[in-house]
C-alpha cells in the first residue's frame, strides 16, 4: 500500500495474478515432478536413493501376498519415510492415480478363472484370482509411490547422475540427457505450432480435426530429426568423439549409505519379523 | 610475413545429391584480423563454414588452419583441428545440449582431455569473457536468447581457439544484446569469420569483408570500401538498412 502512494500514478502497476495463466513456454517439462524440500531425504546422493529404491522394491516384491500383515508395516514404512520426505500425502495420493491404467487387468482378475470360489458381496470371486490380483495391487502401488518418493526428492538430472555413478551404459545415460535437455525445446516448438494454427482460426474438436494434428505432428518430427542433426554437428565441432564429460564420483559417507539403506533394511527386518511371528 | 590463421585454396565441393555448392573458393585471413563473409541466402557460406573443421571433407583444393591441413580423415589431427576452429552456431539451441551452462562450456574442453582443476577454471575464464559466469549451474533453457547466444559463444572460447567463426551472431537479438555481444567480441584478442547478413554489424566489428556468391568469392576489400559500393551490393542481394548511410 504504501509503496503505491509514494510512486507517481505512471510507475504505479496493475498486479496481475499469474498463476491463472495456463500458458506457460513449457519450461521445465522434465523438472515437473521435483517438489524442493530441505530434507534428509532429499539430501541424500541419488546413487544411493536409486539403489535403495530398487533393493525396496525387490523386498516388496518377494514378500508372499499371503503375508498382509508385513504388508500393512510396508505401507506404515513407507508413509513416514514420505513424511520425512517432506513431500504432502495429497500429492503421493495424487500421482499414485498412474498407476490406474496398469492395475486395471489386475482388477479384474478375481473374476475370471478357475478353482475354488468364494462369496464376496453381490460377487463370486475365484480366490487364486483374488490373491493374485490383490497381490500386484498392493506391490504395485508399493512400487509406484517409491518411485514417487525418488522423483519428488531428486531432480531428473541427478537421477541420471545417478544412473552413471551406478554404471548404466553410457548410451542411454547420453539419451536420457538429452531428451531431457530438449523435450522443453520440442515443446516450445509444439506449443508455437499450435499458436500459429489456432491464429489461423483452427481448433482442433474432434476426429475429422486429426489429419491436421498428423500433419503438424510429422513436421514436428522433422524439425526435431533435423535439429538433432545440428546438434550432433556441433557437438562434432567442439571434438565429440562419443563420451560425454562426466564428473567423478563423489565420496559418499557411510553416514549417508546408512540413511538411504535403512529404506530396504527395515522392510527385511519386517519381512523377518513376519516369517518368524507366522510360523509361530 | 606470418602463417595465416585461415588459408583456403581452390575449395570446390558438391553435395551428394550432385548440387555443387562451392566453385574454387580462395580464402586467406591473418592473425587478428576480423573478416566479415557476405553473401545472400543460398550463396555456400554455411557450406564453406563447415569445411572450415572439416565436418565436410575437402574433396577438392585445401584448408590450412594456422598452418596446418584440414584432413577429416586424419582422428588425430582433425581433433586438433576443431579445437582450433571454434564455430558458434546460429541457433544457441542447437549448441547448448548439456543440462546447465556450466557442463556446457566443459564439454569442449573435455574432448580435448582437459580435467579437473584446469578445466574448472577454463570454463570460468570463458564464461567471465561473456560475462556469465553467473549463469554457470543454471539450464541453458532458462535463459534469454541473447544471454544463451553469449553461452554459445563462451562454449568455443573455452577451447582456446585459434579463429572464432560465427553463424549470424546478430540474428534474433534485441538491440541492447546486439551491441553487448558486439562489446564482447571486439574485446576478444583472436581471428574472428563473422557469416552475416547484418551490415551494420559487419561494419561495426570487422575491418574487412568478403563476398561469397554462386559458391566464388566476388569481393574481397575493406568493410567501408564494399559496403559503400552500391552496384556490388545490389548485384549480390545485399542492401544496407533504410536511413542507414556510411560516408
Amino acid at each position: 500500500m504504501l509503496v503505491s502512494i509514494l510512486l507517481p500514478a505512471n510507475q504505479r502497476r496493475t498486479a496481475i495474478n499469474t498463476t491463472e495463466h495456463t500458458h506457460h513456454h513449457g519450461h521445465d517439462v522434465g523438472e515437473r515432478l521435483y517438489l524442493h524440500r530441505h530434507s534428509v531425504v532429499h539430501a541424500l546422493p541419488s546413487h544411493l536413493k536409486i539403489i535403495a529404491a530398487i533393493s525396496f522394491i525387490l523386498v516388496v516384491v518377494s514378500t508372499p501376498v499371503t503375508q498382509w500383515g508385513a504388508f500393512i508395516a510396508y505401507f506404515v514404512w513407507l508413509f513416514v519415510v514420505v513424511a520425512v520426505a517432506q513431500i504432502p500425502f495429497s500429492l503421493l495420493f495424487k500421482r499414485a492415480l498412474i498407476e490406474i491404467p496398469f492395475i486395471f487387468f489386475a482388477v479384474l482378475m478375481p473374476f475370471f478363472g478357475t478353482g475354488e470360489k468364494i462369496q464376496f458381496g453381490p460377487f463370486d470371486l475365484y480366490r487364486e484370482g483374488l490373491i493374485a490380483g490383490s497381490g500386484i495391487v498392493v506391490k504395485g502401488t508399493l512400487g509406484v509411490m517409491t518411485a514417487i518418493i525418488l522423483s519428488t526428492s531428486t531432480t531428473a538430472r541427478e537421477i541420471l547422475r545417478g544412473l552413471e555413478r551406478l554404471k548404466l551404459p553410457v548410451l542411454m545415460v547420453q539419451i536420457a540427457s538429452f531428451m531431457l535437455r530438449y523435450v522443453n525445446v520440442v515443446n516450445d516448438e509444439m506449443e508455437r505450432m499450435k499458436i500459429a494454427r489456432e491464429s489461423r482460426g483452427f481448433e482442433a474438436t474432434g476426429i475429422k480435426h486429426w489429419k491436421v494434428l498428423a500433419t503438424a505432428a510429422g513436421a514436428l518430427f522433422i524439425r526435431s530429426y533435423e535439429r538433432g542433426e545440428r546438434v550432433h554437428l556441433s557437438m562434432l565441432s567442439r571434438g565429440y568423439d562419443g563420451v560425454l564429460p562426466h564428473e567423478e564420483p563423489p565420496h559418499v559417507s557411510s553416514a549417508n549409505w546408512l540413511k538411504a539403506m535403512s529404506y530396504p533394511v527395515v522392510a527385511i527386518f519386517i519381512f523377518i519379523a513376519q516369517t518368524v511371528i507366522g510360523r509361530m | 610475413m606470418n602463417t595465416p590463421s585461415l588459408e583456403i585454396k581452390d575449395l570446390a565441393f558438391a553435395y551428394p545429391d550432385g548440387n555443387q555448392a562451392l566453385y574454387g573458393v580462395n580464402l586467406s585471413v591473418q592473425k587478428g584480423e576480423r573478416v566479415a563473409l557476405l553473401g545472400p541466402n543460398g550463396a555456400g557460406k554455411t557450406t564453406l563454414v563447415m569445411h572450415m573443421n572439416g565436418i565436410h571433407p575437402t574433396s577438392h583444393g585445401s584448408i590450412h588452419v594456422a598452418g596446418q591441413l584440414v584432413d577429416s580423415k586424419n582422428k588425430e589431427s582433425i581433433k586438433e583441428i576443431r579445437a582450433k576452429v571454434g564455430i558458434v552456431f546460429q541457433d544457441p539451441d542447437d549448441q547448448l545440449f548439456m543440462p546447465t551452462v556450466g557442463e556446457d562450456v566443459a564439454f569442449g574442453p573435455y574432448n580435448m582431455g582437459i580435467r579437473g582443476a584446469e578445466l574448472d577454471s577454463v570454463v570460468t575464464e570463458a564464461l567471465e569473457l561473456v560475462g556469465m559466469l553467473e549463469f554457470k549451474d543454471r539450464p541453458p533453457h532458462h535463459l534469454s536468447f541473447g544471454q544463451r547466444r553469449r553461452v554459445a559463444v563462451a562454449t568455443v572460447l573455452a577451447m582456446k581457439p585459434e579463429i572464432l567463426v560465427l553463424d549470424e551472431p546478430s540474428s534474433n537479438l534485441d538491440p541492447a544484446s546486439r551491441r553487448e555481444l558486439a562489446d564482447i567480441l571486439r574485446s576478444l584478442d583472436i581471428t574472428m569469420v563473422m557469416v552475416t547478413h547484418d551490415l551494420p554489424y559487419a561494419f561495426e566489428l570487422c575491418a574487412r569483408s568478403v563476398i561469397l556468391k554462386g559458391g566464388v568469392i566476388v569481393a574481397d576489400d575493406s568493410t567501408h570500401a564494399i559496403l559503400t559500393n552500391q552496384a556490388l551490393l545490389r548485384e549480390n542481394r545485399l542492401e544496407l538498412p533504410v536511413g542507414f548511410s556510411i560516408k
